[in-house]
């Protein structure tokens, strides 16, 4: 039974369950009070979670989303069940946690991870595509990184306690969450009253929604960045189809809850049309991402299994996001202010931010190499 | 004796990199060895596309596979 349901989830059909199953639940997620064209977003999530910590204080995204606590549980729920646990650390923890810093700064230059950028599609955002594009070129590069010899080198069976950390650290999350903590008037956590942060589905559906996207995605492998890389690398359309039935069902989702619309660049829902830095943004998150072997979602299935190099990564973006949000490198959307349209977009710190992580994403991509005899 | 392909512990995609090489090469058999089920599946997939016929040991804590054409 478990060896055919392996193959199952292994095969074209699984992975496209599994982008289906996405596709279904993050509309509804919106639908249920999540943010506009943000039923799920891991970068915007995380970023949050950050928030909710202190480690930024943009009153306007913090909160503890339980959906992220959820992918990872719920991927370790699926890698128990299926004797997949495996701990596994010390694959160039230092140079991922980086690579996750960068990812998010690019990230947030976007307004949002791959996931995110192909449901604001699926809602008619047009920026989405430029984003997209920015992507692809991203891991077009990484892949000639790849081809060239890029390697961060082996990780090592580990003792259980590395792989058992990141699913700990999420389950407080939870608890912080559930009792509402707060240590005093001016102290953590922090909830957003206006704004993103303060738009969310209740708790216990948005945590029932990560888990079993989180056990769907660790069975099938489920990776944004994995789709495009695949087939730039081999033609291998495999995971792009479960890329693409994400993007059909949340189409007609967004149709059904009536979400889509207007079809656009200006004004869309915390987005901005400053369409160089939505792509240089992108890039540089893409190239991070394919350098460090997954896009943030399926970090955080890794991470769920017991891989603590990826838990370093997921630590990376959420540090990430604290300076961002500190150094005031992420977008801000565009604005309607008095009749007069304002584009957004990212200021000169955040373009800055984001060309000094291409310029460290080409020296990493160039430098790490690992003796393939060793 | 097997052309031995050891990615055990590398990341994705760098496995499914070596073992296409090897089958260029042309070698056969090839032995890929990993560490993690979701590099066996790709390594699978990979290979089958090639057109090789893949055989699956799994050994304590790893897995080998076996390819041949």
């Amino acid at each position: 039974m478990s060896e055919k349901l392996t193959r199952f989830f292994a095969s074209r059909w699984g992975i496209i369950l599994a982008g289906g199953v996405i596709g279904l639940l993050a509309p509804l997620l919106q639908y249920a009070g999540n943010p506009k064209n943000m039923g799920i977003c891991v970068a915007c999530f995380e970023r949050d979670i950050a928030g909710a910590l202190g480690l930024h204080r943009a009153a306007v995204v913090q909160y503890v989303r339980p959906e992220i606590v959820a992918f990872v549980l719920g991927s370790t729920i699926a890698a128990l069940l299926f004797r997949e646990f495996k701990a596994r650390a010390g694959s160039a923890p230092i140079v991922r946690y980086l690579l996750g810093i960068f990812a998010m700064i690019g990230a947030l230059a976007f307004l949002g991870c791959p996931w995110r950028a192909l449901l604001r599609f699926s809602a008619g955002d047009l920026n989405a595509v430029v984003g997209l594009l920015g992507l692809a070129v991203g891991i077009f590069a990484g892949v000639q990184f790849l081809k060239a010899g890029y390697s961060l080198g082996r990780s090592h069976k580990a003792s259980p306690a590395v792989g058992w950390i990141m699913p700990a650290l999420m389950l407080g999350l939870l608890l912080l969450l559930i009792f509402e903590v707060k240590v005093s008037d001016t102290g953590a956590l922090f909830f957003s009253e206006s704004g993103p942060g303060s738009q969310h589905a209740f708790w216990l559906v948005a945590l029932g929604a990560g888990l079993l996207i989180g056990v769907l995605a660790q069975r099938t492998r489920f990776c944004t960045m994995g789709s495009i890389r695949d087939v730039i690398l081999m033609r291998d359309t495999h995971l792009l189809s479960g890329v693409g039935a994400l993007v059909v069902v949340a189409v007609v989702m967004n149709l059904i809850l009536g979400q889509f619309g207007p079809i656009g660049f200006f004004g869309q829902p915390i987005a901005h049309s400053q369409h160089i830095w939505n792509f240089l943004g992108m890039v540089l998150a893409g190239l991070a991402f394919a350098l460090a072997g997954g896009c943030p979602g399926r970090q955080l299935f890794l991470a769920g299994e017991g891989d603590g190099d990826s838990a370093v990564f997921v630590l990376g973006m959420i540090t990430g996001a604290g300076l961002a949000h500190n150094f005031a490198l992420a977008g801000s959307p565009d604005a309607l202010v008095e009749g007069v349209q304002q584009v957004g977009g990212v200021n000169g710190y955040g373009m800055a931010a984001v060309i000094l992580g291409l310029v460290v994403c080409v020296v990493l991509g160039l430098t790490m190499r690992e003796r393939m005899e060793a | 004796m097997a052309h031995t392909v050891d990615a055990r512990g590398l990341s994705c995609p760098q496995p499914v990199i070596l073992a296409r090489s090897a089958i260029q090469a042309g070698e056969f058999p090839i032995e890929v060895l990993v560490e993690t089920a979701t590099s066996r599946e790709n390594v699978r997939r990979a290979a089958e596309r090639l057109g090789c016929t893949v055989q699956v040991e799994e050994l304590e804590d790893e897995f080998r596979l076996t390819l041949t054409k």
